[in-house]
């Protein structure tokens, strides 16, 4: 589902942010990705969705090759992945509710009658169907963060992002987001998640990739499935 | 897997939609985005009410010129079919001359009277409409001659032909002077045709104005809304999602700003309106400038959403594609 094959990223001041870095993840998986601050999660994450582009090597996302994206077609990229930020990144100026119809908005293929239907489901499903009319101000960090998911599935992508998604949040607030991811996985959808926290996703039980100076380095044994 | 599986049918379904249900879901969101961004004007009311002030005024400026121009024009339409010739008649001519002449100038086909003006009549008129009595019973002598008022057939009454009847009556010895009342009109109507330029050009301009005001305001939203638009693209949305909202504003403040311009016009005209009546009446005349026509009010509110909508187009697409999340 996620390939990248020998990939590298400059920047345009010299840093190399990524070095020849190879891995996979599966339809369906769940992965995580860690390393110190500066080892190059983010800049995977952000390839992805083509917010960067690599300097070298591939990179193919459910079949499509990346570096054949044209510009005008990078906002349809952007629909098909479901992108979790740690600052969850909501409007302030609309409700919950408003929030998580965005993504079906954007891509114009739903009526806006359908939209009200799905956005309940999808928060529902993160458990706060009760607060659409509320600000994203009204609301905690967990519960932003909760939002911030809600509107990453809501036009159930096949492929989820986060990056540190739970690094504004305490232990159990935590541990509540990432079994939330799990559920996503189950039902299908594959996941790639950065985050520092090594004592939160060893106990998530999934593959981990462990990033140093933007090089895979050992995945960690006890985490294998 | 058999989630997948189950999935797929729906998720197909879902990725294409008919023609019919694309169009209805295209028309759907055009209208939320239409009545979103009405909602969005409403939340900073105080530069929307600025801008739709300096538009509306804007507007109404030509719209004013144009709507007296026009008036002022069909009056002297008006006039021109109510073309005389003035005939005044040299002073050895008696009245009996006069009178016969009268006779003989009616019986000419062209013509479809005459009005016989004695040196009394005209003297009576003078003291009434000038104001100036007490000087007309300080002469010793009446100075007015007689005068003819010819009025040619209506039909017939294009220019060539009332120059030739003029010309026609300049040879009558008995014609000191004729005098088309119709030159003063001929001129007023170059005076028009150079205001109607001027307004044109005037209002070129001020077209233009409203479009910098337009787009200035459009891209200040823009600004003030930078984060809010890098969300945005971050989660797939596209320039033209982005500029989809503005180009709506600015067709609505163009909408405002024609609405404001028609309001301040017909106010103009009607505070107006007194004045010009009573003017027009000293000059025995019930003009009245009225109110913006059907057609100036259709071109002033088609005119300004349309300037609005190019306005913000013009800056919305720049601006918006220059922010890039990162």
């Amino acid at each position: 589902m996620i390939q990248f094959t020998n990939v590298s990223k400059r920047y345009a001041n010299g840093f190399e942010a990524l070095n020849n870095l190879t891995f996979q993840v599966e339809r369906g998986e769940m992965v995580f990705l860690t390393g110190h601050s500066g080892a190059g999660k983010s800049t995977v994450l952000k390839m992805i969705p083509l917010l960067e582009r690599q300097s070298e090597g591939q990179i193919i996302i459910d079949g499509k090759e990346l570096s054949k994206i044209k510009r005008r077609h990078v906002p349809a990229l952007r629909r098909d992945i479901g992108i979790i930020f740690q600052d969850s990144k909501l409007l302030n100026d609309r409700n919950v509710f408003d929030n998580v119809a965005l993504p079906l908005l954007l891509s114009g293929d739903h009526h806006p009658r359908e939209v009200g239907r799905r956005v309940r489901a999808a928060l529902d499903k993160v458990g706060l169907l009760a607060r659409e009319h509320d600000s994203p101000i009204a609301l905690s960090g967990g519960e932003r963060q909760r939002v911030g998911i809600a509107r990453a599935v809501v036009n159930r992508p096949k492929v989820l992002i986060a990056d540190e998604p739970t690094g504004n949040l305490d232990p159990i607030l935590s541990q509540e987001i990432m079994t939330l991811f799990e559920q996503f996985q189950q039902v299908g959808v594959t996941v790639l998640i950065a985050s520092h926290d090594l004592e939160l996703i060893s106990q998530m039980k999934k593959r981990i990739l462990a990033l140093h100076q933007g090089q895979l380095v050992a995945y960690q044994e006890e985490s294998q499935p | 897997m058999s989630a997948t599986k189950e999935r797929r049918p729906v998720k197909a379904r879902r990725d294409r939609p008919g023609l019919k249900a694309r169009l209805n879901n295209y028309f759907a969101i055009h209208f939320h985005v239409l009545t979103n961004s009405l909602s969005l004007l409403g939340r900073t009311p105080l530069s929307t009410f600025m801008a739709t002030m300096v538009i509306g005024v804007a507007l109404a400026l030509p719209t004013m010129l144009h709507v007296s121009l026009s008036k002022v024009q069909s009056l002297g339409a008006a006039w021109q079919e109510s073309a005389q010739i003035s005939l005044f008649l040299r002073d050895t001519i008696s009245e009996h001359g006069a009178l016969s002449l009268q006779a003989e100038v009616t019986r000419w086909p062209e013509i479809s009277g005459v009005k016989y003006i004695s040196p009394e009549q005209a003297l009576e008129q003078f003291r009434q409409g000038s104001g100036l009595g007490d000087v007309v019973a300080m002469l010793d002598k009446n100075p007015l001659p007689a005068v003819l008022v010819v009025y040619p057939k209506l039909d017939q009454s294009t220019t060539l032909d009332t120059e030739v009847l003029l010309s026609k009556l300049r040879a009558r010895p008995e014609v000191e002077q004729a005098q088309l009342d119709l030159e003063w009109v001929q001129r007023l109507h170059g005076l028009i045709d150079l205001a109607n330029r001027a307004v044109l050009v005037f209002g070129g301009l001020l077209a233009l104005a409203v479009l910098f005001v337009i787009g200035n305001t459009i891209r200040m939203a823009i600004q003030n809304r930078r984060d809010e638009i890098e969300v945005i693209k971050l989660i797939g949305g596209s320039n033209a999602f982005v500029r989809r909202p503005f180009l709506y504003s600015g067709i609505w403040y163009g909408l405002f700003g024609g609405l404001l311009a028609w309001l301040l016009v017909n106010v103009l005209l009607l505070l107006l309106d007194g004045p010009v009546r009573q003017l027009a009446a000293l000059y025995g005349s019930d003009f009245n400038l009225g109110l913006i026509g059907m057609q100036t009010t259709l071109l002033l509110l088609l005119a300004g959403p349309l300037l609005g909508l190019i306005g913000a187009w013009l800056v919305a697409g720049r601006h918006i594609r220059a922010i890039e999340p990162s």
